[in-house]
């Protein structure tokens, strides 16, 4: 994997564990590590777009600071300015996928670990 | 509709259309959540076996007062209470459970895995230590003594794994990426 975000790059962690507020932000974070992984773009450009993305809340951020909306954006602004995920295409599916009825059927295992993997002993 | 919820959906939308276009799998992503997990955390625990492993001194003084010689690291979270250091060699493999609940050297090791609460390991691994970490893997020669640490409250303790043969070219940094956190617990050889 590339290397963990250090300093004030770094995600929020307790007790040395990555803390998700919601599985979102865990889906954000793997996308960005497999995407340089897979050779999508390398680690320093997704590193230096994060970086641009905190500086800008540093100028004018008001509130409190929520670290992977700005992982999102940097990452969301990476793959835009690469060409391969255009700005409107996200947004189209974005609101597409809003506008599902409530209770719809999607398949949210993919936010979970699986189950058994570290529970050899039995 | 939350922000949260707003960029949930702004994340899935984002993670389908990466997806479609077959630059990523949702396995991919899983892993690197795992990895975090896993390796991020006890990374701390990896430098202090790494240097104990490269520095001579440094294992004598880890081995006599395991919280004072992690001192020298500088963690973040360097908690207060008692670091044991237990070191694994040809004759003796130790391992680490906490009978009664789940205490853990999570300032060195990161939060404990799953089964580490498990009652199951809990109980067994002091019953059977053998067969417990043969079901890790671990098969131990009928001459190796077995020693099983109970953590409190009050003790932590660290496995110091034996060195894995063919790493003599390598530095600090790079044995520390071998040490894994399982080693470290006592259920794993390297």
């Amino acid at each position: 994997m590339s290397e963990p975000l250090q300093g004030a790059l770094a995600p929020p962690m307790v007790n040395g564990e990555a803390v998700f507020e919601a599985p979102w932000q865990g889906r954000v974070l793997g996308m960005a590590h497999a995407l340089a992984a897979a050779g999508v773009f390398e680690w320093d450009e997704f590193r230096d777009c994060l970086i641009e993305a905190l500086a800008q809340w540093d100028r004018e951020g008001e509130g409190a600071f929520e670290y992977y909306d700005h992982f999102q954006r940097a990452l969301e602004t990476l793959l835009s300015r690469r060409g391969l995920v255009p700005a409107d295409a996200l947004g189209a599916r974005a609101s597409a996928l809003a506008s599902r009825p409530h209770g719809h059927d999607h398949n949210h295992d993919h936010d979970h670990p699986p189950a058994d993997r570290d529970s050899p002993v039995r | 509709m939350s922000d949260h919820d707003h960029r949930a959906i702004r994340a899935e939308a984002l993670e389908a259309l990466l997806a479609e276009r077959g630059l990523l799998t949702a396995d991919a992503v899983d892993r690197v959540i795992e990895t975090y997990n896993e390796r991020v955390g006890p990374m701390n625990g990896a430098r202090v076996v790494a240097r104990a492993w490269t520095d001579p001194a440094f294992r004598s003084r880890l081995l006599a007062d395991g919280s004072a010689a992690i001192r020298e690291f500088a963690f973040p979270d360097v908690q207060t209470d008692k670091l044991v250091v237990v070191e694994n060699t040809d004759r003796v493999h130790n391992v680490v459970v906490c009978t009664l609940c789940s205490c853990y050297p999570w300032a060195v090791l990161g939060l404990p895995p799953r089964w580490y609460k498990d009652p199951a390991y809990r109980s067994r691994v002091v019953r059977e230590p053998r067969r417990v970490l043969a079901e890790f893997g671990v098969s131990l020669e009928a001459d190796v003594e077995v020693r099983v640490w109970d953590s409190s409250a009050e003790v932590r303790y660290l496995v110091l794994p034996q060195r894995p043969d063919g790493t003599a070219g390598l530095d600090e940094q790079a044995l520390a990426a071998r040490v894994t956190r399982d080693a470290m617990i006592g259920v794993a050889r390297l």
